[in-house]
This record gives C-alpha cells, structure tokens and sequence, in this order.
C-alpha cells in the first residue's frame, strides 16, 4: 500500500515537472522575451543588460529551476495583453470559473443519479425511453450549440434570462461570488445548465448501466427473498454498491468540467480562466498560457491522484489482488 | 456457414465474392436489421454526398468575394417575411448565402475530421504495435504517455497544441497553414485510444503459433510486424476510427468556434456558427442555427454508426 502511493506520488511529481518544463520552454523559447520587453530602439549593451536581469544567460537548468521556484510562488511574470502579474488576473478570474464548475457538477449529480436509478428500475417504460433517447442527443450536441440554443429561447425569445457575464458580484476578500446575489443566480443558471447537461448524461447513462449489473447479482436476488422491501433493496443495497464508478468518474469529470469551462465561457463571455486562455491563446500572451497550463496540469494531477487513492481506500478486491501479485 | 466465412481473413478470398460475402455476413444482417442504424447510413451518405459536391451542389460560391452584395446580407430564409428565395436558407452578415457557405463548411470538416483521424491511426497504431511487439523500456515510455495524455481531455490538448502552434509560427502564415495546425492537433490529441488498443491485442497476438512459427522459419522482425501481426490487431481499431471521426468533427467544430481554427475567409461549420453566434442577440438566427443543426445531425449520425459497429463486431452480444 505505501509502495502503491510512494510510485503514484512519483509518478505524479514526474508528470507535473514535464508540464512545467513545456510551459517553461513555451515561457523562455517562443518569440525572444528580450525584444518582447525591450523597446524597438533599444541598444544592444541595454538589451545585454535586460538579459542577465532577466537571468537568460544562465545555463537551461538554472533557469528551469527558477522558473519552477517562481511558478511554485505564483510569479509568471506579466501578462503582454495587460501588462499585469499574471498571477493577480488569475486570482481575479478563478472564483468564476470555479463557482460555475461547482454549480454544474452539482447539477449534474442531483439531478444526473436519479434519473439513471429511474432508467435502471424501469428499463422499458416511456419515461425511460425519451430519457435515453435525450441522453444521445446530449451526448451528440456540442457544448456550444447547447449553449446558443439555450441563449436564443430562453435570453432572445422569451428574455427570461441574461445571455452573457456574471450579473453583480458580491466580494468577500479577494474572493468574488454571484451566488449571494438574485441577478448572480439569473446569470449563472444558464452556463452552468450548459455544463452540466453532458456530465449530467454521462451520470445517468453510468447509474443506469451498473444499476441494471447490480440488480442481476445474488444478493439482490437473496434480499428479496428475505422480504426486504423494494425501496430499502433498490436504494439501501443497489444504489450503493453503484456509487464506488459513479465517485471515480465523477471525481475524473472534474477536471473534464474544467476544460468545458473554456467553451461555456466563451459562449456566455463568462469572465473566467477559460476566456482568460482563450483570449491568451488569440493574442498569443505566452505568460499567461504558461500559468494557465501549469495551474491546469496541476489540477489535474491532483484530482487523478485522489481518484486512484480514494478507488484503492473503497474498492478492498484492489488491496488483495496487489497483495496476492505481490506475493507470487 | 455464413458466420465461418465472416470470420475468415478477408485476403484470402478471391476478389469478385467479396460483395457476395459482404451481403451474407453478420455485419449486413445485423445493419438490415436495424432501423436507426440505415436512417443514421442515408443521414450520413446524404451529407457526405452534399459535401463532396459542394461546387456543384451549392446554389452560390461563398469564397467568391465579388458575388457577395452588402445589401443581401443577413436576409431572412426563404419562406420567411423578407426572405429571397436565391438564398433559401439566408444569408450571414456578408451576403455570403448560408446553404452554400454550409455545404462548403462541411466540406472543410469533413477534410479536417478525415484527416486528423488518418493521421491519429497510422501515428496510434504504429506506436501500439511498437509498444506490443518490443515491450519493457518503450513499452513502458509509450504507454507513460499515453496514460498523462488520456488523463487530460482531448479538447484540452488540442487547444494547446493548437495555441503553442499559433504563437511560434509567424503571424502571417497563420492563414494558410491554419488547415494543417488543425489537423496536427486533433490527431495529437486521439492517437492514444488507437495505441492502447492495437497495444492491447498485440500483447496477445505476439505469443500465439502463427508468429512463432513465423520467427522459428527466420522471417525478419518488420515483416512479421507488418504482414502477420497487423492484420490480425487491426479489427477493434474500425470502430475506433469510427467513432473517432465524430469526436475529430466535434473538435474541429469546437476550435473554429473558439476562434482557434479555421479562418472566418475560409469558414468551416464551427466557423460560421461563431460567426453567426454574433448575430443571434439581433434576432438573426439562421447563421447560426442552420449550420449548427447540420453539425449536430452530421455527428449524431456518425456516432450512432459508431454505436451499431461496435455492437455488431462485439462476439460477445452475438
């Protein structure tokens, strides 16, 4: 077991200096930061000076490591668009990004499990087939398109709700949040649907499949011979055996929330880290790309590691297969 | 008898009975059999078809910059108030003539899409074999790879391939070269479900009689790689491509949108609904919809095609 998290850890130290070291190469190898910073008449002894400043006449792995130590301290240097430390803009634009992403995946599970318990029970009733059936349409409707339908019924038709921004912001610190706000919640209802309609499919679609696996094994079969009622079958011994899949991949959709964030946003000019990026990438603001893909990367690292983890501390078959390799 | 035959290698058999064959195997059985399946093959053929034909098919040239007349622009569809049956499905902000722009924007998708997922094949499937047939240090390298990439959504990947590309290559051949940076990206980003497949049935192909045999008889390592091994790992990877080419039209569409891929002089389907997204807060809803619509039903039909050959070529749902 303490094998298993030392090589995990490893592992993941590994991965998340090799994204560093892209972002790094990104940061120092495209276009010449020099006459980036420098003006157009700059002299080549001022241009001398502003390299050693900038310590780009170390060797690479002096320079590398710098740039890991500033990473770790938030510093990525300015952004060109703004002309402000990019870590100041990501600390304004994150609290969008993450109470969007919040609000969808809640989204997705409350309403995501009891529509594929509800498939699962009723296999073949009507209910179920218009549910499945809505589900590949979700599934196949792009992240954006959703969203533009979504803004011409229900902003340009109806003008029910806002179609683009965060409405008014309440802030607590450095944190900002709409969720304290009636016109914050009007704005969020429509990206965060967006969001979550696909991982919402996606939860339904697994609840359903393993839900049908778990009501076939013998102690289903066993508790209603003992009597036991329907409901504490279905939902005190089916649905939880269901959950161990449903937390992984929901756990690993996390991070898949994260990347769709880029779309959603782009289509409601929700301003986050994902308009943030994209703009980035338009203007090709390289600091910015860099932090955006360190912070990313690391996200993402962490969320798989605890996935492992948490699939290895749930799921006891995994504990003794290892044990049993091992011992072979 | 039938089923014997599907599952002989198809080399072996003379050329003219392959149609013959084709009609008596599973695969047309069990494609016959279902209906969303055929609706799903007219869907996509029809599309294709249109594609294809675009110069012909198209009632306008949306690349020809002097047909184009500001006084059409953003004229309703045809059997609206206002509308002008030239244009019968509108017209977008710079008279282009929607249909028209549609059909050639589905064009573009589908080279790209086609494309990107050739390239994600031979790169995947390359590499799945290497992996399978050298095992321990590649192996594990390719495969460390595969996993840190599959952890990351491929959209995500592509979105940075896409942006490094952007930002090292000169401001001004973006234009030109935007097709290629496209492609590159998207196959960047999918090879990996082809490698771990074709890694997969590698693993259990290289120890089995045939290529044993072949090894005792001194047939070189390449060869036997690409003449004995190949062919029998290449089954699982036609409904990996498949359904890739949906994810691939899907990315493309995605990129264009965000303003990542394709020109607007050049617009592909994800082009011209970002194009159109503008519009849509004046009421001027068709450049958006239509093309979107088009991409939706392009997708969901590719997919469901998908669905159907994984379902069919699965022994264990026969």
């Amino acid at each position: 077991m303490i094998a298993f998290i030392i090589r995990r850890l490893f592992q993941s130290v590994l991965v998340l200096l090799a994204i560093a070291l892209i972002a790094f190469a990104l940061f120092n190898y495209v276009g010449d930061p020099v006459s980036n910073m420098a003006g157009q008449d700059a002299t080549p002894q001022q241009r001398e000076a502003l390299r050693h400043e900038l310590g780009l006449d170390h060797s690479f792995i002096v320079q590398f490591a710098r740039f890991v130590g500033r990473a770790a301290h938030g510093d990525f240097g300015l952004s060109y668009q703004e002309a402000r430390p990019v870590g100041q803009i990501i600390v304004e634009k994150a609290p969008a990004t993450l109470e969007l992403s919040l609000v969808a995946a809640l989204m997705a599970l409350i309403l995501g499990v009891p529509m594929g318990v509800y498939t699962g029970l009723h296999r073949n009733s009507f209910l179920s087939q218009v549910m499945l059936t809505g589900s590949l349409i979700g599934i196949s409707l792009p992240t954006f398109l959703i969203g533009i339908l979504l803004i011409l019924v229900f902003s340009v038709t109806l003008g029910w709700l806002p179609s683009y921004g965060r409405g008014p912001v309440v802030h607590i610190g450095w944190w900002t949040t709409g969720l304290l706000t009636l016109g914050g919640w009007r704005a969020i209802i429509l990206p965060a649907t967006t969001l979550a309609l696909f991982q919402m499919t996606l939860v339904m679609r697994l609840v359903r499949s393993e839900m049908i696996e778990v009501l076939r094994t013998d102690y289903i079969k066993f508790a209603r011979a003992r009597g036991l009622s329907r409901r504490a079958i279905n939902f005190g011994h089916a649905l939880k055996n269901t959950l161990v899949p449903v937390i992984t991949i929901t756990g690993l959709q996390l991070g898949a929330i994260i990347a769709f964030a880029i779309i959603t946003e782009t289509v409601f000019q929700w301003p986050g880290m994902g308009l943030m990026f994209i703009q980035a990438v338009t203007f090709a603001d390289i600091p910015v790309m860099a932090a955006y893909l360190v912070l990313v990367g690391c996200f993402f690292v962490v969320i798989n590691l605890v996935v492992d983890l948490l699939y290895y501390v749930v799921d006891p078959r995994l504990r003794i297969e290892r044990r049993h390799a091992a011992n072979v | 008898m039938s089923e014997l035959a599907a599952r002989a290698p198809v080399a072996a058999w003379p050329h003219r009975y392959r149609l013959r064959r084709l009609l008596d195997s599973d695969l047309w059985w069990s494609f016959r059999k279902s209906p969303v399946t055929m609706v799903a093959a007219w869907v996509a053929a029809v599309i294709v078809i249109e594609a294809v034909m675009a110069p012909w098919a198209a009632p306008h040239n949306p690349y020809d910059l002097a047909s184009l007349n500001l006084l059409d622009a953003t004229n309703p569809p045809g059997w609206l108030h206002g509308g002008n049956w030239a244009y019968p499905l509108g017209t977008d902000n710079q008279g282009r003539d929607v249909l028209s722009a549609m059909l050639y924007g589905t064009r573009l998708s589908l080279i790209v899409g086609v494309s990107a997922v050739a390239l994600a094949m031979v790169l995947g499937v390359a590499l799945g074999l290497i992996a399978g047939w050298c095992g321990g240090f590649v192996d594990s390298v390719i495969m460390r790879v595969a996993d840190v990439q599959l952890s990351f959504p491929a959209i995500l990947i592509a979105l940075l391939i896409d942006g490094v590309a952007r930002s090292v290559l000169p401001h001004a051949m973006q234009g030109e070269i935007a097709l290629y940076v496209l492609v590159a990206a998207i196959a960047l980003s999918t090879w990996v479900h082809f490698a771990r497949t074709v890694r997969g049935s590698t693993l259990v192909e290289r120890n089995k009689e045939y290529v044993q045999a072949a090894r005792v008889i001194g047939v070189r390592p390449s060869r036997i790689v690409i003449g004995h091994l190949l062919p029998n790992v290449i089954g699982p990877v036609l409904v990996i491509t498949t359904i890739s080419l949906a994810t691939a039209i899907l990315t493309e569409a995605t990129l264009s949108f965000l303003g990542v891929g394709l020109p607007p002089t050049e617009p592909s389907l994800g082009t011209l609904i970002r194009v159109g997204n503008d519009y849509l807060m004046s009421g001027d809803w068709w450049i958006a919809i239509f093309p979107g619509a088009w991409l939706a039903l392009l997708i969901l039909s590719v997919n469901l095609l998908g669905d159907w050959l994984r379902d069919a070529l699965n022994p264990r749902l026969r």
